[in-house]
């Protein structure tokens, strides 16, 4: 540890500015593990108090009563009486590792050149070595979901957790699903022609759409055909059309929302989600109905109007649940990727505004994988499952007790510190040896 | 220019001259024309107050000579019976453009320009009181006409472009006549505007508050240039000293930048007349306080289509009731005794123009006020008081000749005479053909009525109630009707026409559909009400929905009332050495603290039951840029002459957003886009209440300075390289030598003041400079610095600096590197605000740790979480607890951090800040522990004002949805009498940070 310590120093003192290493990845789990006595969130909804959570192989082979497990079975066990347990927190529509830092251009990997590119694909891009990735760790953030940006088709994201060497052994899964951004019926105004500042009626609104039906149906006529030439961004629709990849379409409006779903069924696309959906408790009931999930914006954010509700971003989560819609978090906004490790505390402020705190924990745990479709391996404490999880002091949710002691990824005992905490170490250090 | 004058007198006097008298003539002989015209049997308003029935009025030489009632007409006069029509006085604009060359845009460039272009005038290319619109003026027939149409009699036209604009023209439209007879005045008034001129880039003001400290000092240097220095020449000066007895005429076109502008007059001893826009209803109160004219528009806003509901969602409330409010405000600013005269500008149509201020007089303003609105305020405004806006003898023959009562909807303008000169919009004699009928031809009855201008007559032709496609024309005396009969094709028609006669019915030829020839006739049915204040109908007054302060959603319709309070049995944070108290009373009375303790007597407080509660001091943001109109003045790289305060706006929805988070003070600041910033703001949320009353009394002076990245514009893209500082190395130098200057303009002053009185006027009195002054505050130890700073070695850099003048920095603000050196700051004894966990935004961060206020505070540091950020700062309890998480802080202390330290780094901890004794009364009420992530603001209270209350929040929410529904149904029901509507719009909010570069409201 020191050792590591003193290699950071050195690494600073050269004036390596912006590629420092972050901490080493942690070995292949090699004995089992049990952690007793917690309160065991199991990300479903549900909670065990005094728990025990075992696991072997990276895998979860006991979740249940502390007195239901066998201590003799383990080679270590993690005495958490008082503590909590939660699978590992996943980042929906997440751009870690994709930009180091926001005003330095040469180290912004999040967007390309052109309009429909479902070929652009993240994971080739994302940095397992980021110092901001590692930085969300000590918060519960263990998973992410990692989305290109811009353009009309941004292209396709992959799912990895964040403790890896490099992008193939951080993938979870990859390709898992393609982005877009449904056009907008409103347009900013040409202030510089005298129309004031702000949005009006977007007029080309249907032929954009149109737009979009005509790729979809380029597409779809490409893949039956010969393939010749071959045409990289065609070809990228495919997983849409046989149901392997999801459509993650970034949409607001509560007619934009409309419009988008009588249209993903006029062109026979299953497996839609929506990320934004600030109007969309206006047409809760048409989502529900068509089990269409919603990634909520980030709660921290402000009302879309003055006129809007105050509390809005708080309680628009909490609205779409009761109405039976599968809800997840957004961590996408201003200064997203240092804010994402603050995912915990989005779903605490929901839970604040009247979502059961259960619930809140599968809103970034259980419901996350389900809309990501890895819930058959991740995102709740169930046998079976990888063994990514983390033991906190108290709820995880609120910022006061939010204070990690463990975590595993894939049953590995992963480091939680990181450039951040080896600064807080060395000047701690300074001022107390004075 | 002195016979120009000598002529204008003349005129004046009414002398019987035209301009032209020493013109030679060579097409022909001598033409002129000296006869009288009188008008007679007129209804004469010959002014707002006085009106002559059955008078005349005559006139000569485009003078009046005589009005009354016992005229005697000289045999020379060409006599007019205008027998039961109305005359009235001209219309006067004095905010127009007309005839005046606009400015070509500069093309604009990628590298800043800092300098002025200009040589021998000031050194602000924006300040231009030299220009003169009478050098730029050509007399424009066909924008002419658009006035003449509306009533105008008399412009004064300006070039709108520049801050300080130069001179006006007054010009009459006398459309025959030319620029010798229709220049007034040549220099009729001054014009400015808080707006840059589109003929420079010259990038200094970039913001409001720089555009009004512009102005500032310059009459700051006027005045020194007049009575000090005149070693080198200032052409901008001389004319602004020159002009200086001209009225000032001040577009602020918004009541906040009107109340802006009005405290320049005051600080200057100047009155200007404000150029408003349409919105002074909504403060009226301080806008009759400030006792200024007003030149009102009235482009009232269309409707908004509001047929598709999800569209009509963008819509803003308050733009929803603009467009129900807006005609009122010339009534209400009437009722407040708010002197004013109505413009043309604004309008997209002029002919809107009448029809508006007709609407304004069905909203209630007086006849007699619009009259005098239009007449004879203006011509006071101008100084021509004794020359235009009546009828009187001697004044200019500048008159209206109407169909009837100008403010009734029917009435025609005949003919607008200006100097003597008709200018014919009807034909006066044209016979009103107006009403209803029963048409016969060829043996079938029609019902037909006749309505509308009696330049535009329109229709309505009925075979028993079914309404039949049918078209009018009426010119020269002749009347065209045709129509479609019942189950004819469309393009089937029936012609008829008729002279008009003498008698009511119309009798005359027509065409049948099939060729036939027939007589027809149109018998006039009986009035039902032919007279009463005139032909047409009294509307019935508009419904106008109360406002609110602010006039928009969550607004209040009535101010928040103190009142005493007992919150009974808390859970008491007191950020004081009595540390949490449980089960404890907080007595508020007079808005201060009056007793902490347990079972308190209530007396005639109010009790709140603040069982399983916890109540906090109000939360204090150190740094917010919420609430104001412009936040960085980057056109220079010092700026220590603006003021947040002169840009505080009082109608941010933050403001109110910010309440429901806890925060009860915030201080504004400046941005970060130069070293030296601006002066801040220091307010209380005071939701409801005018910018002045929130500002804090006595407040603490402050300043935002700036170091890294944004001041050397690292991320300004490539071409802002030309402005010094580039690099750390260049903020020094800034710094050092604005200190440098501003100590020794200190010195210079003080030696000029300890100067005997006689010695004083032999000596040359220093030039007073705001940003020099400011600057010595600092030195003086009366202005506290805060300073957005990031990286360790400009931190340490500026507490060297200002040691070496002998002053201490008093807080780093953001301070992200501050623990790499809390012990010097320790040392130094500044403070640190910083983010709880914000970095990797720029480089400059990417040391940033959410460790950072622990460590300062562990090394003796005050410390403060701040937000910088409109969403953040509703949640800085959260934030607060984050260094609970990061760093270990007791909860006690991390409270601490967001409200008693900020108070300190404010220098207002003696008033608030903590829960103790007699300080004001700025408490949260919380429904958990505050600085839990389910803890909910429920009531917060400022000065025992409580301000907001979450359950009234979301009845407040209820009742603005009511009223945006009776709204769009009063649109729908205004869209289906056809009135124009427009497209729904959606404001857009800009929300500001350190880095927000230009954006002027």
């Amino acid at each position: 540890m020191l050792k590591l310590k003193y290699t950071i120093a050195a690494l600073l003192t050269a004036g390596l500015g912006l590629v420092q290493a972050q901490q080493t990845p942690a070995p292949a789990q090699d004995g089992p593990v049990l952690i007793t006595g917690a309160t065991a969130h199991i990300g479903n909804g549900e909670v065990i108090e005094n728990s025990a959570v075992g696991f072997a192989e990276g895998k979860i082979v006991y979740v249940g009563p502390a007195d239901g497990a066998n201590a003799s079975e383990y080679t270590r066990v993690i005495d958490a009486d008082g503590k909590h347990v939660y699978p590992g927190f996943i980042a929906l529509n997440a751009t870690l590792g994709l930009v180091e830092i926001d005003a330095v251009r040469a180290s912004n990997d999040i967007e390309e050149v052109g309009h429909f590119l479902p070929n652009i694909r993240s994971i080739i891009a994302y940095n397992a070595e980021s110092q901001v990735v590692e930085s969300m760790r000590p918060n519960g953030v263990l998973q992410a979901q990692i989305t290109p940006r811009e353009g009309r088709i941004s292209g396709t994201s992959s799912v990895v957790q964040l403790d890896a060497w490099n992008w193939e052994d951080a993938a979870i899964k990859t390709d898992d699903a393609i982005h877009m951004t449904w056009p907008n019926s409103l347009t900013r105004k040409r202030w510089w022609m005298g129309e004031g500042r702000g949005f009006k009626p977007n007029d080309k609104y249907a032929t954009e759409v149109e737009e979009v039906g005509a790729f979809i149906d380029q597409a779809k006529a490409y893949l039956k055909g010969v393939q010749s030439p071959r045409n990289l961004a065609l070809e990228a629709m495919k997983g849409i059309f046989d149901g392997s990849q999801k459509l993650f379409v970034n949409v607001n409006g509560a007619k934009e929302i409309t419009d988008m779903v009588r249209f993903m069924e006029a062109h026979a696309i299953s497996n839609v989600v929506i990320v934004g959906g600030e109007q969309a408790d206006a047409v809760a009931g048409l989502l529900a109905e068509k089990k269409i999930p919603v990634i909520v914006s980030r709660p921290h954010r402000l009302p879309e109007t003055d006129d809007a509700p105050i509390k809005k971003p708080f309680t628009l989560a909490s609205e779409l649940a009761k109405k039976g819609v599968l809800v997840g978090i957004d961590v996408s906004g201003q200064m997203e990727r240092m804010n994402t490790r603050n995912l915990p505390f989005y779903a605490g402020t929901v839970a604040a505004y009247g979502m059961d705190k259960e619930k809140a924990v599968a809103l970034i745990t259980g419901n996350a994988a389900r809309i990501l479709g890895i819930d058959d391996f991740t995102g709740t404490l169930e046998t079976g499952k990888d063994a990514t999880l983390f033991i906190s002091e108290g709820d995880a949710l609120d910022m006061r007790t939010n204070q990690l002691s463990k975590a595993f990824i894939q049953g590995r005992d992963i480091s939680l510190e990181t450039h951040q905490t080896e600064l807080w170490d060395r000047y701690s250090e300074k001022y107390s040896g004075k | 220019m002195k016979l120009r004058s000598f002529l204008l007198a003349w005129l004046c006097l009414g002398m019987t001259l035209h301009a032209q008298e020493y013109f030679p003539k060579n097409d022909g002989v001598s033409n002129k024309k000296s006869s009288y015209t009188a008008f007679t049997g007129a209804v004469i308003h010959v002014s707002p107050t006085e009106i002559i029935e059955n008078g005349t009025l005559l006139i000569k030489d485009g003078t009046i000579v005589a009005t009354g009632t016992q005229v005697n007409i000289p045999e020379n006069a060409i006599v007019k019976k205008v027998d039961g029509k109305h005359i009235y006085p001209s219309f006067i604009d004095l905010y127009s453009d007309f005839g005046v060359a606009q400015p070509q845009r500069a093309k604009q460039n990628n590298r800043p320009q800092y300098d002025a272009a200009r040589e021998g005038y000031y050194w602000n290319d924006h300040i231009i009181p030299d220009q003169k619109a009478v050098e730029h003026f050509s007399y424009d027939k066909k924008k002419a006409e658009a006035y003449l149409k509306s009533g105008f009699g008399v412009l004064n036209a300006h070039k709108a472009d520049g801050i300080m604009r130069g001179t006006s023209v007054l010009v009459a439209l006398n459309h025959e006549g030319d620029n010798n007879e229709r220049i007034l005045k040549q220099d009729a008034a001054q014009h400015m505007s808080l707006s840059r001129s589109v003929a420079t880039n010259q990038s200094y003001p970039s913001s409001l508050m720089g555009s009004l400290a512009l102005i500032r000092q310059v009459y700051h240097d006027a005045k020194w240039y007049e009575q000090e220095d005149k070693t080198q020449t200032d052409l901008a000066l001389e004319a602004l000293l020159a002009n200086r007895q001209l009225p000032v005429i001040f577009e602020a076109n918004d009541k906040l930048n009107a109340l802006r502008a009005d405290k320049i007059a005051d600080q200057f001893g100047l009155n200007f007349i404000l150029k408003g826009g349409g919105d002074e209803f909504e403060r009226a109160d301080a806008i009759a306080a400030t006792g200024a004219a007003f030149i009102i528009p009235v482009n009232y806003p269309d409707a908004y289509d509001v047929s598709d509901p999800y569209q009509t969602d963008i819509i803003s409330l308050a733009d929803m009731r603009m467009w129900n409010q807006a005609p009122s405000n010339p009534a209400v600013l009437a009722s407040k005794g708010v002197e004013f005269s109505f413009t043309t500008a604004d309008l997209k149509k002029k002919n809107e123009f009448l029809p508006n201020i007709r609407k304004a007089v069905t909203y209630g303003l007086n006849k007699e006020q619009a009259l005098a609105a239009l007449t004879t305020i203006p011509a006071r405004l101008i100084g021509m008081q004794n020359t235009l806006g009546t009828l009187n003898k001697g004044y200019q023959a500048n008159f209206l000749i109407t169909s009837g009562d100008l403010f009734d909807n029917g009435t025609s303008i005949y003919e607008n005479w200006v100097q003597g000169n008709p200018y014919t919009i009807s034909d006066m004699n044209i016979k009103d053909i107006r009403g209803a009928y029963t048409l016969t031809v060829n043996g079938t009855s029609y019902d037909l009525n006749i309505s509308g201008d009696l330049n535009k007559l329109k229709t309505e032709l009925k075979k028993d109630s079914t309404v039949i496609a049918s078209k009018i024309n009426y010119t020269n005396g002749w009347v065209n009707i045709f129509y479609t009969p019942e189950g004819e094709g469309e393009t089937q028609f029936v012609r008829l026409n008729a002279a008009a006669g003498e008698g009511n019915d119309l009798s005359g030829q027509g065409v049948l559909t099939n060729g036939k020839q027939v007589a027809w006739t149109a018998k006039k049915q009986e009035a039902t009400e032919e007279k009463g204040s005139g032909n047409g109908k009294e509307a019935a007054k508009p419904e106008i929905l109360p406002l609110t302060y602010p006039n928009m959603a969550y607004g209040l319709t009535e101010a928040a009332k103190k009142e005493d309070v007992l919150f009974k049995n808390a859970t008491v944070w007191t950020s004081e050495e009595a540390g949490i108290l449980e089960n404890t009373d907080v007595l508020v009375k007079d808005g201060k603290i009056a007793a902490i303790g347990k079972d308190l007597e209530a007396g005639n407080a109010r009790v709140i039951d603040a069982t399983g509660k916890h109540l906090t001091a109000g939360i204090i943001d150190e740094h917010s840029h919420i609430a104001a109109a412009s936040i960085n003045e980057g056109g220079h790289n010092s700026s220590a002459e603006v003021k947040i305060e002169d840009v505080v706006d009082p109608e941010d929805i933050d403001i109110y957003r910010n309440l429901s988070g806890g925060v009860t003070t915030i201080q504004i600041l400046h941005g970060s886009a130069n070293p030296i910033g601006g002066r801040s703001a220091l307010i209380k949320l005071k939701w409801g209440e005018d910018a002045d009353d929130m500002i804090l009394d006595q407040s603490p002076k402050f300043i935002k300075f700036a170091l890294g990245e944004n001041v050397k514009q690292s991320n300004w893209g490539a071409y802002q390289t030309v402005r010094f500082p580039q690099s750390r190395m260049g903020v020094e130098q800034v710094f050092t030598d604005y200190f440098q200057r501003a100590k020794e303009y200190d010195e210079a002053w003080k030696a000029y003041n300890a100067l005997s009185k006689k010695q004083r006027s032999r000596t040359k009195a220093p030039r007073y400079d705001e940003e020099m002054e400011t600057l010595a505050e600092i030195i003086n130890g009366e202005r506290f610095i805060s300073c957005h700073s990031y990286v360790q070695s400009e931190i340490n850099m500026l507490m060297k600096v200002a040691e070496k003048f002998g002053f201490r920095v008093n807080t780093f603000t953001h301070i992200l590197e501050g623990y790499k050196v809390a012990d010097k700051m320790a040392e130094h004894g500044v403070g640190g605000s910083t983010f709880s966990d914000w970095w990797a935004y720029k480089y400059e961060v990417k040391d940033a740790i959410p460790y950072n206020a622990a460590i300062m505070h562990n090394q003796g540091v005050t410390v403060a979480i701040n937000s910088d950020d409109a969403e953040m700062s509703r949640r800085l309890n959260q934030e607060a607890a984050k260094t609970v998480k990061y760093g270990g802080m007791s909860e006690e202390e991390a409270w601490k951090f967001v409200t008693l330290n900020p108070a300190k780094l404010l220098h207002i901890d003696n008033r608030t800040g903590s829960i103790k004794e007699g300080k004001d009364a700025d408490l949260v009420l919380w429904s958990d522990h505050p600085m839990s992530i389910y803890a909910i603001a429920e009531k917060t209270m400022i000065e025992g004002t409580v301000y907001y209350d979450h359950e009234t929040m979301e009845a407040m929410y209820q009742k603005n949805q009511e009223e945006r529904n009776r709204l769009i149904n009063m649109m729908l029901a205004a869209k289906n009498k056809g009135m124009r509507t427009k497209a729904p719009e959606k404001k857009e909010k800009i929300h500001l940070h350190c880095d927000s570069e230009i954006y002027q409201k």
